[in-house]
């Protein structure tokens, strides 16, 4: 099932996170990822970004349900979009001194950065859009990781499209 | 400025919303709301339940299109409203529930009577507030009504915790609603209807089928002239029957599960189908590959965006107010020749379908009444409407005598049928009745019940008896969960696993509460005591026994095609 990673400017007002996480368990849409915050020029709204699975009509009506809430002020859907998309992780390696070197250079290859330093384990950060996040993190498993938090999602469209398919599905309610 | 509390903030904004009569219950955390009320001019009804009070509100808001006021207090007062509520939501009714809450200061500490009330019926609401400033009572109350009755109709719940009902503030509504996140769309596009009325000219056997969206728009008027003008039959949901008179030989009836075989075949062989305010619901469609299956376009016109192509991939959307969409098509198909040169093709359909309703009527075979000199549910209707000459607001519960009544009871008007389609929430009629009768006093209130679904709300019959509400109940009794019965009788077996039921004396308890019951058991007394009954005063409870076997039928098997339609 395809992954569509979708804007959803809200209100930021209590509850209305619930309101949305309460849409997708009610219909039974999959959340994969959600990342919330206050936009940080306008603080009477907050931006959602999540990544929802499903088909061409499940996301439709996704988008659909969302504009019904009288919270949502606007649904901008990435499918078919060229975007820019950025996840975070923190991971906390063991490290020992055969393995040490191995890590800094798997650090260096993905331009990650190295933030604590312990006597056992190295925590690194990455960020870096899912296909990249995913590889950083098969490099480093081997090594063994004791910790491990990972971001969801943010995306945002390029300045430039280039995709054939470019039909950017705004669900604009005015 | 003068200033007011939270309270009386409240009852004047509920003044200038237009809300003259509320449902309501009081208790601790609605106090200062209650001791504002009593002052205003607004008349409040006191129930006996709180679910009462929304099914209440709920008639009041169907037959006056206004949106129905309901006051609780917290806790439990709120939860006993949910089940009316979310009645409300499915079957898009205007309400605004407004329930006491603890303090503000109290809120999360689990504090004698507090529910979380928003949480709780987020999933039911169109949209709910938890107002926590003196400041926003007024705002936020008018925004609940604008919410409530604007768009897809459905219920606003406000959450009033005490502290701010005390509170006080001086008291100014704002002129206007500015909602960045609700604009809903009222003009349908005009490229749409364009593409509609072209799809409309080329189709051979085109149907209308129409849902509750009609009479919430009070668009019947229009829905009648493009029918009857381009000759267009109709076929109606649950909810929208009276949006075509019942004498209109262009009326069908009701589609889907227990709709009649001239309109299921009607669907099943129509090439276009016009869906107006109607929302494909899994009891109309049956099984949805089998649902119009020669239809080269279906055309969807709803003011709601999300119920498009949510069941049925539609052709041809139309997002917009069913009255302004079809004033639109009026416009546009008039003088059309194309249009004018379908009329005898659209004719011919017309004539077939009137055939296949004339191959399988609905009871056939009841019509001369049963050899056992027993009650048929057809006879029951049949005597109502003679009395009543169909003049009436009906309101059902929910089960075997719901259906009798949506297919066989001629609504010649809308805003005359009361029932709870979507939820299907037994104790529904009662109160509804009652809440129908505080909006039309002139007009007269039938409540058809059966025995099952009449002990769900039975105490609303003090409600009645204390407001003098006078509104007529008959209660099809069969000592049997009726529905439940015929579905095991028909896809478990005959295993009627516990769904006998005893009854009161319905008489003595009409009695005991103030009101007068009858009861009549044989075909033979039928007319004169459902004469008598009427002519009584007041609340009345007509307690009339029917045999086990009766049926509703026809019926589609549930998930199966119209195809598959049982007709014993």
């Amino acid at each position: 099932m395809p992954s569509h990673t979708i804007s959803v400017l809200v209100e930021n007002e209590f509850g209305v996170l619930a309101r949305v996480a309460g849409l997708f368990s009610g219909r039974g849409f999959n959340i994969e990822s959600l990342t919330v915050a206050a936009d940080p020029l306008d603080p009477s709204v907050s931006r959602i970004v999540l990544v929802a699975e499903g088909d061409d009509q499940v996301l439709e009506q996704i988008n659909k349900q969302l504009n019904k809430v009288i919270s949502v002020i606007k649904v901008t859907d990435f499918k078919g979009v060229d975007t820019i998309g950025r996840e975070m992780v923190i991971v906390k390696v063991a490290v020992d001194e055969r393995t040490r070197s191995e890590l800094d250079s798997i650090v260096h290859a993905f331009r990650a950065h190295v933030i604590d330093i312990g006597p056992h384990s190295v925590s690194v950060e990455l960020t870096g859009d899912t296909d990249k996040v995913a590889a950083f993190i098969a490099l480093v498993r081997p090594l063994g990781i004791k910790e491990i938090v990972r971001s969801g999602k943010v995306a945002m469209a390029r300045a430039v499209q280039l995709g054939a398919d470019n039909h950017r599905h705004h669900h604009s309610k005015d | 400025m003068k200033k007011l509390t939270g309270a009386q903030i409240v009852i004047e904004t509920l003044i200038a919303e237009g809300a003259d009569v509320i449902f309501g219950y009081p208790g601790g955390a609605i106090l200062p709301t209650y001791d504002a009320l009593l002052d205003s001019k607004i008349k409040h009804v006191l129930v006996r339940h709180e679910q009462g009070a929304t099914h209440m509100a709920e008639g009041f808001a169907r037959v006056s299109g206004k949106p129905g006021v309901v006051l609780v207090t917290s806790g439990p007062g709120a939860t006993n409203t949910i089940t009316g509520i979310a009645d409300a939501y499915m079957d898009s009714t205007p309400m605004v529930v407004i329930t006491g809450q603890v303090s503000t200061s109290l809120i999360g500490n689990d504090a004698f009577q507090e529910a979380d009330i928003v949480g709780i019926t987020r999933p039911c609401t169109k949209h709910n507030y938890l107002i926590k400033d003196v400041r926003d009572v007024a705002r936020i109350i008018k925004e609940a009504f604008y919410i409530a009755g604007s768009g897809r109709p459905g219920p606003v719940v406000v959450d009033l915790p005490k502290d701010v009902q005390t509170a006080e503030h001086s008291f100014k509504i704002p002129d206007k609603v500015e909602l960045r996140g609700y604009k809903p769309t009222i003009r349908g596009n005009p490229r749409q209807i364009e593409r509609a009325v072209e799809a409309i000219e080329h189709s051979s056997r085109p149907l209308f089928y129409v849902g509750g969206g009609v009479q919430w728009s009070g668009a019947a008027a229009e829905l009648r002239e493009l029918s009857r003008g381009l000759g267009i039959p109709v076929t109606e949901t649950l909810m929208a029957l009276g949006s075509m008179p019942a004498s209109d030989a262009l009326r069908l009836g009701m589609l889907g599960m227990h709709g009649s075989y001239g309109a299921n075949t009607a669907v099943t062989n129509t090439d276009c189908l016009i869906a107006v305010g109607a929302r494909f619901d899994d009891r109309v469609t049956g099984r949805i590959a089998d649902f119009a299956p020669k239809a080269e376009s279906i055309i969807h016109i709803d003011i709601d965006p999300s119920s498009i192509s949510k069941n049925v991939k539609v052709d041809i959307p139309i997002v917009g107010d069913i009255k302004s969409v079809l004033v639109d098509i009026l416009a546009s198909v008039k003088g059309r020749e194309s249009i004018a040169k379908k009329r005898a093709e659209w004719q011919k359909w017309h004539q077939q379908i009137l055939q296949w309703k004339k191959d399988k009527p609905l009871y056939e075979n009841s019509r001369d009444g049963r050899k056992d000199g027993l009650i048929s549910p057809y006879q029951v209707i049949e005597e109502l409407y003679g009395i009543t000459k169909g003049d009436v607001i009906v309101a059902t519960d929910v089960g075997q005598h719901q259906m009798w009544v949506a297919q066989m009871f001629g609504f010649e008007n809308p805003r005359s049928w009361l029932t709870s389609g979507g939820l299907g929430t037994m104790g529904y009629g009662l109160p509804a009745g009652i809440g129908a009768k505080f909006a039309a006093p002139d007009k007269r209130v039938v409540v058809i019940s059966g025995d099952g679904s009449i002990q769900m709300n039975i105490q609303e019959l003090g409600t009645a008896v204390q407001y003098g509400v006078d509104i007529k109940v008959i209660i099809l009794n069969n000592y049997f969960l009726g529905m439940v019965r015929q579905w095991q009788e028909k896809f478990y077996q005959e295993r009627y696993s516990y769904s006998a039921m005893s009854v009161p004396n319905f008489v003595k308890l009409a009695d005991a509460y103030g009101a007068h019951g009858f009861r009549v058991e044989h075909a033979k007394d039928l007319a004169k005591t459902m004469r008598e009954a009427f002519a009584a005063p007041g609340p009345v409870l007509i307690d009339v026994v029917i045999p086990k076997d009766e049926v509703v039928m026809p019926m589609i098997p549930p998930g199966g095609a119209m195809s598959e339609m049982l007709f014993a």
